[in-house]
């Protein structure tokens, strides 16, 4: 890490940038992409199409359908294409290039054709986008065989996370959490990688372990504050990437820990967390404290008015809450 | 809508070419058909008779590194594109020794060595991955195209629609194949499709929209090879509808019972393999050619239909491999 700060956003666009200077197989392209359409709606790509050209860096018809289908085909020829799909919700669109075929084309050509394709999309709750530019979908790719997907929770992350995409023989999926482009942190050092399928322990803890990623890794880490001042020392595990996940690390600090609280965005029902309490509890039964809990997003699309978007997502509070239950003898 | 007018241009080396492919294509179909019926095999196949001719012809105006993304109903183009037959047939019968390792079956048939990249069994989906294809070899500036094969029906979903306007703006180098056989399943084509020849679609597009007879090698053969030349010489992608008519049911077995007896037997008469066979020996093929040419393929695919049925199916365990690049836990 560097001591220089870097935005969210700035952090992304570092990481394209070094990998299209590192790779000429490393292409672009999305709705809006390319400079003279303004470098991509949140700025992402700005500057890129300047410096490799139009061709490397395009700007598309409004098609998610060829958008993805283009990607994949230049991917089979061992391109590197970075598609962007501008809001998570435009993908329900392209489902079809995504699960079919990005996912499967290694396994049904029997490992003749592979597919290193990144997607990156963003979304998130709580900027008042309503019910069809906000929903976290992660889950939905995560139970595609085939298929990776990752978020980032901080600028060195997504700087690392998108630089592994890129080099990874497989497609993967890269969420953008609509909320962190203005975030600051530590910026990466050119070239950093961030190993998809590693989580990283963002705080150490002994009694209890909060499982998170993307925005929840703020929260928890705030709700760990909190909880400390009440002599809880939580854990706190950033998956970085969703699926592939690190059972390893979970599992190793759950062991450890006896408790766990699973926290994401997205809402609870048939979540990532329903797979990991799931895992959790088939290898650590007879070890665990109490039951695995979950913290999630209201079971609703996500609302418009303020009330309503705060009643949809969890908040830090619920965090401490189930922390602390599943802690509760040693609160008594 | 321009039609390329039929001449009898065609070489006689490239005669014998398509000939060849032809009556592959017409054996193997035929072959594959008949061990469904005693039981040898059981797959969903999808019959290719009556689409003989577009394959021979569109495919024999490519070069192998050509890129080519067909359909379910695809043996004709993966035969003609020069995949060996008993690797396809290995695929065919689910054997380890096939294109795909048993994983991928007949609708999803790849072989990169001979251009066929992907097979897709979801109408219309191999177009918009077609354009990516041709997009690579244009930034690479390689020489390849890519042709993309699909059925009338396949030009009524939304990916057809998004994947001509964009080749049209990046004057990608890619054919849009359409292999008009008047059928969707049970649909005719006039109840589920706006134009009578989907070759009219193009103007929407901005591209040139050709027709040509599916049924004669040398209206298909010249239409392909113009838009093959329209699309290496930087100009742009074509939409090539070649008109047929589906001789059988949709998928093997089925009945096709709602197809007009009289529409059914006209087509037969024109699809005949012997007029065919007739057609050929006029354009300086001798007879002696013709018969070494069906003596080979037939020795061909008898040699393919052993290596498949001796070969060893798939180990369990492969299930393992190719989901992603490191294999995954058993
Ligand atoms: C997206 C999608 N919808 C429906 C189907 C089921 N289906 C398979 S083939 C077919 C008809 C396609 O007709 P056409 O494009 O004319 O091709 P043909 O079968 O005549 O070669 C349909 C509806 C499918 N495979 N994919
Ligand atoms: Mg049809």
């Amino acid at each position: 890490m560097s001591a220089e700060k870097t935005s969210f956003a700035q952090a992304l666009n570092a990481a394209l940038d070094d990998a299209m200077a590192d790779d000429e197989n490393v292409i672009m392209l999305g709705e809006d992409v390319a400079d003279e359409q303004g470098g991509g709606v949140f700025k992402v790509s700005k500057g890129l199409s300047g410096k490799y050209g139009t061709k490397r860096v395009r700007s598309t018809p409004i098609s998610e359908q060829a958008i993805i289908g283009a990607a994949v085909g230049a991917a089979i020829t061992g391109m590197r294409p970075v598609a962007e799909i501008m809001l998570m919700n435009f993908i329900t669109v392209a489902m079809d290039q995504l699960v079919n075929h990005a996912a499967k084309l290694r396994f049904m050509s029997g490992g003749q054709t592979n597919v290193p394709l990144v997607v990156r999309t963003t979304t998130g709750a709580g900027v008042g986008f309503g019910g069809q530019h906000s929903d976290m979908l992660e889950a939905w790719f995560a139970h595609v065989p085939g298929m990776k997907i990752a978020t980032a929770s901080n600028p060195a992350d997504a700087y690392g996370l998108m630089r592994s995409a890129i080099d990874d023989e497989d497609p993967t999926i890269l969420i953008e959490n609509i909320t962190h482009y203005g975030m600051t942190g530590p910026a990466a050092v050119p070239g950093y990688r961030v190993p998809l399928g590693k989580a990283a322990i963002s705080r150490e803890g002994g009694d209890v372990t909060l499982i998170t990623y993307g925005r929840g890794v703020g929260d928890c880490l705030k709700a760990a504050d909190q909880l400390a001042d009440e002599g809880i020392e939580a854990e706190v595990i950033d998956l970085r990437t969703v699926s592939p996940w690190d059972e390893e690390a979970v599992l190793s600090s759950v062991a450890k820990t006896k408790r766990a609280v699973i926290v994401h965005e997205a809402v609870r029902p048939f979540g990532a967390g329903a797979e990991i309490s799931s895992r959790i509890h088939e290898e650590l039964f007879g070890e665990l404290a109490g039951p695995v809990r979950r913290v999630a997003s209201y079971p609703s699309p996500v609302p418009f008015a303020k009330p309503l978007e705060t009643a949809f997502l969890y908040s830090v509070a619920d965090i401490v809450h189930a922390a602390r239950e599943t802690t509760q003898k040693k609160v008594q | 809508m321009n039609k390329p007018a039929s001449s009898p241009s065609l070489s006689p080396d490239m005669a014998r070419t398509i000939y060849r492919k032809a009556y592959l294509i017409n054996r193997t179909d035929e072959r594959f058909r008949a061990m469904l019926t005693n039981g040898e095999l059981a797959v969903a196949y999808y019959p290719v008779r009556g689409h003989e001719v577009i394959a021979a012809a569109a495919m024999a105006a490519l070069e192998t590194e050509d890129y080519l993304v067909t359909t379910y109903r695809g043996l004709h183009d993966a035969l003609g594109k020069g995949i060996p037959s008993r690797l396809l047939w290995a695929e065919f019968a689910g054997k380890r020794t096939g294109t795909c390792k048993g994983k991928g079956g007949p609708m999803h048939i790849t072989h990169p060595e001979t251009g066929v990249m992907v097979t897709t069994g979801i109408v219309g989906s191999g177009i918009p991955i077609a354009n990516g294809l041709a997009m690579s070899s244009q930034i690479r500036g390689e020489n390849r195209v890519a042709v993309a094969s699909f059925g009338d029906g396949a030009s009524n979903i939304g990916a057809f629609h998004e994947a001509l306007n964009m080749a049209s703006v990046w004057k990608l180098p890619v054919i849009f194949l359409c292999q008009n056989n008047q059928y969707a399943e049970h649909t005719a084509l006039a109840a589920g499709t706006s134009v009578s020849s989907i070759a009219e679609r193009a103007a929407g597009y901005g591209m040139p929209g050709v027709s040509c007879d599916g049924l004669d090698p040398a209206s298909v053969y010249e239409a392909m090879s113009e838009a093959v030349s329209r699309a290496r010489a930087g100009d742009g992608p074509t939409l090539l509808e070649a008109r047929t008519f589906r001789l059988l049911g949709h998928i093997f077995g089925a009945d096709f019972s709602y197809v007009p007896k009289e529409d059914l037997s006209a087509a037969e008469e024109r699809a005949s393999m012997t007029k065919l066979r007739q057609w050929f020996s006029e354009r300086q093929v001798s007879e002696k050619e013709l018969t070494q040419i069906e003596e080979d393929v037939d020795a061909e695919i008898d040699e393919a239909v052993a290596f498949a049925l001796e070969s060893e199916p798939p180990d369990p365990d492969d299930i393992r491999f190719d989901i992603y690049e490191t294999e995954q836990a058993a």
